[in-house]
């Protein structure tokens, strides 16, 4: 399959901040990958290099096969959502539907329509007196009119209510049964990703702590509780990903592609939610080595 | 042949199940109990992943692997319908067994046993007999 993002050793710095560092990943199409983090950890800026928003200081980016934004051609194949998906305020519904379709060369006029038409949306009405999960539906549908082949969201339903939350991504899912698009979309709640993704990427620090499909994270991480012990004395293909102790007993969150054969763990599974914040609550230091990816 | 989709799915969000297994489960059971019978159609791959707001492929997934194991078809453009029976020659036998499970119930709660004494009892033993049939009739996911 081949890829739909791939990077290598992709950094950017602000003046004397990485807000990402040694970025490799090779991400297949036909997937729909959530990229997941605290608030800062540089999901936005991974996100704008992807679309040529911004330039790599170190390493190289490649979406669908070319280095953003490499031409008009390329940009038509990626759509784009920005954080809080921004409107014009003072142009109305089928203002933007014109918009859209003198901007984007492969425009698809009878689906915006009916998508507009199924939200009841009034095309008369103007945008600034839409609610705020209207205006994200307006802006998905704008943004996936155009037809593209990857159609990359940041923060999409941050600012969303629970019920507008979920039309949203029921609206991306039918999207994603009807076109085949590829999907990249960002949060910091992984529980709002976790039903609609095959592939997470975690992001912590400026720093990919792990990325791989989501069957496959599960499958290799194991909550182990046993008697108190020292994780270093682990057998090697163990890696412990978060420890914490008590006086007796000692509970651990251990990364391994092979069964745990220690009798003295109990071995739990784990569910995304917790997998993405042992990551997440890991020691700044943890993320210094070199980011891993999980392959299939 | 279609009679339009019987069934609707749901999502246990805590069960530690994979959504795909527990959408195979599903079907699985709906056949075991007669709810679904051959020539049904399964919901579309966008209706559940509208209804459930899940990813595609993890519908996808489910529905190969039942057509793998010869439950369904999938029609390209149609539907996926059922084409595979389960247990069908045991269906007659449910009603008595049922009745007996009841009686066998009743017994139970007479002794002074609470619903969470009969559950471990029963799954205690379901497992242990299971263990000595090895392999026969056990859903393997």
């Amino acid at each position: 399959m081949t890829a739909v993002l791939k990077a290598q050793g992709l950094g950017k710095r602000y003046r004397r901040r990485w807000a990402l560092s040694d970025c490799t990943l090779d991400i297949p199409a036909g997937q729909v990958v959530g990229l997941v983090g605290p608030n800062g950890a540089g999901k936005t800026t991974l996100l704008h290099l992807a679309i040529g928003l911004l330039q790599p200081t170190t390493g190289q980016i490649e979406v669908l096969g070319d280095r953003p934004p490499a031409n008009p051609a390329q940009l038509a194949r990626v759509g784009f959502v920005a954080q809080n998906a921004p409107t014009y305020g003072g142009l109305t519904v089928a203002e933007h539907l014109r918009l859209g379709a003198h901007l984007n060369p492969g425009w698809d006029a009878v689906m915006a329509r009916d998508r507009i038409e199924r939200l009841g949306l009034e095309p008369r009405q103007r945008v600034g007196k839409l609610s705020v999960g209207q205006r994200a539906q307006l802006a998905l549908t704008l943004a996936i009119a155009k037809k593209p082949e990857l159609l990359i969201l940041d923060e999409p339903v941050a600012s969303l209510d629970p019920l507008a939350r979920r039309d949203f991504l029921q609206g991306l899912m039918e999207a994603v049964v009807d076109q085949g698009i590829s999907v990249v979309l960002s949060s910091h709640l992984v529980a709002d990703l976790e039903r609609v993704c095959d592939y997470l990427i975690v992001l912590v620090g400026s720093r990919v702590q792990i990325a791989g499909q989501v069957e496959h994270l599960l499958s290799t991480h194991h909550l182990l509780t046993g008697p108190r012990r020292d994780p270093a004395r682990l057998p090697e293909d163990q890696h412990v990903i978060s420890a914490s102790h008590t006086d007796r007993q000692t509970t651990l969150t251990v990364r391994t592609e092979g069964p745990i054969h220690d009798p003295a763990w109990t071995v739990s599974k784990i569910d995304l939610e917790d997998l993405v914040l042992a990551y997440m609550s890991r020691p700044a230091d943890a993320g210094r080595r070199p980011a891993l990816e999980v392959q299939r | 042949m279609n009679r339009g989709t019987v069934i609707e799915f749901h999502l246990e969000a805590r069960s530690g199940v994979a959504p795909y297994l527990q959408l195979i489960h599903q079907v699985r059971q709906a056949l075991r109990i007669g709810l679904l019978s051959e020539g049904d159609q399964l919901p579309t791959v966008k209706d559940v992943v509208g209804r459930l707001v899940i990813n595609p492929n993890t519908v996808l997934k489910a529905y190969r692997e039942l057509e793998y194991q010869g439950l369904v078809t999938a029609r390209p453009g149609i539907g996926t319908f059922v084409t595979g029976t389960l247990g069908e020659g045991s269906l007659a036998a449910l009603g008595p067994l049922r009745r007996e499970l009841r009686r066998w119930l009743g017994k139970a709660r007479r002794s002074g046993l609470d619903d969470e004494s009969i559950e471990a009892l029963f799954l205690t033993t379901f497992r242990t007999s299971a263990e000595d049939v090895e392999g026969t009739g056990r859903w393997a996911g």
